[in-house]
């Protein structure tokens, strides 16, 4: 297939427990973002049933994707998935839709790293070209920025992720995971009602943090049932986010770049982009956040970031797309970044 | 800034801002730790005193022990400053790219050996990166920026201090990070001993191990 800017790239997001579908052209128009949410009736992500959603949305999510893009399989040019890292049978179900697609249609198929991606999504969506990134979502908590060839990680959690950490303190407050609200919009929103800051673990040990004390302490707090869940909320937020901060802002005197890109489902969080905002302002720099539909997962990131690499020369035979779960980002040589 | 506003101003960083000025005729820099608009006013006092309080404790602990920090003659907890000894020199960051491999390799047994002499003396720098190291003009290496140090004598503690070492050379020093690393632990070994030293590093493995996404998760 001869391509042109207008060639298209779909690609296929299955990392966690979002089903995504994107199609987006060779020059950065993103026409379609599907996708479907796996809702676990009690408890976190179970990585079989979430994959067994993934298998079961499949088509559906996909011709939804096609509808939005007013476009049809035979039109598209490259295939791009979430080749890790991630939870092992759902990028197995992700992987194994995007290599029978492009068997069929006889097109590339490129491997993609979900953390790259999501750097990707919030450079063409802000116009950032060059920033320091903070990436949280519910499995990471990165701060990421370019030099030489890759992306290089500064900092990072030493335990769990931030949305991780701020998800399962809210199940244990009996707070409900809902279609359209995640559990983190519904912490945020009781955090907005906090007037009393409790004293909670801040945790920073030099560019890395650690959350699982926090975590612990806010959970333990909460069972005994003598502090007000509001106030609670608000105190993990604000100790949670201030630890993010202050590596990030570390990173950012220390690499001396001039933009800042939030980006992860937790970039959704008005708080956390207000004290990110702040560190920019303070050190000149141009702050930048991912807009909210392409914060969380989703098969918009892994198309783009699937067209910025095989313009580049990348490619992944069929017989090396295994899935990579513990794929780190630091481990990927990014040709397009300049 | 009262006064802190006194100085020039070296470096804005991201903790703290370094003024270079005149202290009784020495040449001194004061470390203000700013207020951080980001977060809640009492959560920031209470980082910005306590970080103030131990850095000068930590740095006086690590010279016990025979590593060179620089000298404090004040600390001014209104305004969370320390005013300390400028120390003529360059950071081991900017030294080090351009080294030769004997250099390198000299310079990262050094660093080891100073890391080793601290940990022994129960300090936990809390920091280590290259940039929070001074080559003097003599040649003496200073460490410097105890603001995330500890006093603590854990294993635990021990290899999360040599982890971030680790980690501090693979961001700044991709190119030759794993030599470096290498050079560090056995000046770190020849300090510490070997018995020590193996139990130090199989805590870094461990500490590898619980983070997120690391290809050494799949043996264990």
């Amino acid at each position: 297939m001869k391509r042109s800017a207008e060639t298209l790239c779909l690609g296929v997001e299955s990392t966690a427990d979002d089903f995504g579908v994107g199609i987006a052209t060779f020059n950065g128009k993103i026409l379609a973002n599907a996708s479907s949410g796996y809702i676990p009736e009690e408890g976190g992500i179970h990585p079989r049933e979430a994959a067994r959603h993934h298998a079961e949305m499949a088509d559906k999510v996909l011709s939804e994707a096609f509808a939005e893009a007013g476009v049809k399989p035979r039109d598209l040019g490259l295939i791009a998935f979430s080749q890790g890292p991630g939870l092992g049978p759902c990028l197995r179900t992700g992987a194994t839709v995007a290599r029978a697609l492009a068997a069929y249609l006889d097109v590339p198929l490129v491997g993609v790293n979900h953390s790259i991606a999501h750097i990707e999504i919030g450079k063409l969506e802000t116009g950032a070209v060059d920033p320091v990134t903070l990436y949280v979502s519910g499995g990471n908590t990165i701060v990421a920025a370019y030099d030489s060839g890759r992306y290089r990680v500064f900092g990072e959690t030493l335990d769990i992720a931030l949305g991780n950490c701020l998800d399962v303190f809210a199940r244990e407050a009996g707070l409900k995971h809902k279609k359209g609200m995640p559990l983190g919009a519904a912490l945020e929103q009781l955090a907005a009602d906090g007037k009393r800051l409790i004293s909670l673990p801040y945790v920073v040990k030099g560019m890395d943090i650690s959350l699982s004390g926090l975590l612990t302490a806010a959970t333990t707090l909460l069972q005994k049932g003598e502090c007000r869940l509001a106030d609670l909320c608000y105190s993990l937020q604000e100790h949670a986010f201030s630890m993010v901060t202050e590596v990030t802002e570390r990173a950012l005197a220390h690499t001396e770049k001039n933009e800042v890109l939030l980006t992860g489902g937790v970039a959704a969080n008005r708080r956390l982009q207000s004290m990110l905002n702040s560190i920019a302002e303070e050190h000149d720099a141009k702050f930048n956040v991912v807009p909210r539909e392409f914060a969380t997962d989703n098969g918009a990131m892994i198309a783009w970031t699937g067209v910025l690499a095989y313009t580049h020369g990348l490619v992944t035979p069929v017989e090396k797309s295994f899935v990579k779960l513990r794929w780190r980002l630091e481990k990927v040589d990014v040709p397009w970044v300049k | 800034m009262g006064e802190v506003a006194q100085g020039k101003l070296l470096k804005k960083g991201a903790e703290a801002s370094l003024y270079l000025a005149d202290w009784h005729g020495r040449k001194v820099v004061i470390k203000a730790r700013l207020p951080k608009k980001y977060r809640p006013a009492e959560l920031d006092a209470k980082i910005r005193s306590y970080r103030t309080a131990h850095e000068p404790q930590l740095m006086h602990e690590a010279k016990k022990a025979g590593v060179p920090t620089p000298m404090i003659f004040l600390v001014d907890m209104k305004y969370a400053s320390i005013t300390m000894e400028f120390v003529e020199g360059k950071q081991v960051k900017q030294v080090l790219g351009s080294a030769s491999e004997k250099e390198k390799q000299e310079l990262c047994v050094r660093i080891g050996e100073l890391i080793g002499k601290m940990h022994q003396h129960g300090v936990i720098h809390g920091d280590l990166t290259t940039s929070n190291m001074i080559l003097s003009a003599e040649g003496k290496i200073f460490l410097v920026d105890f603001g995330l140090g500890e006093k603590n004598t854990e294993l635990e503690a021990r290899g999360v201090d040599l982890h971030l070492m680790k980690r501090a050379l693979q961001s700044t020093h991709y190119q030759f990070a794993e030599a470096c690393f290498e050079h560090v632990i056995r000046g770190y070994c020849a300090v510490v001993g070997a018995e020590d030293a193996k139990n130090v590093l199989e805590k870094i493995k461990e500490i590898e191990r619980r983070g997120r996404y690391v290809a050494e998760r799949k043996q264990a």
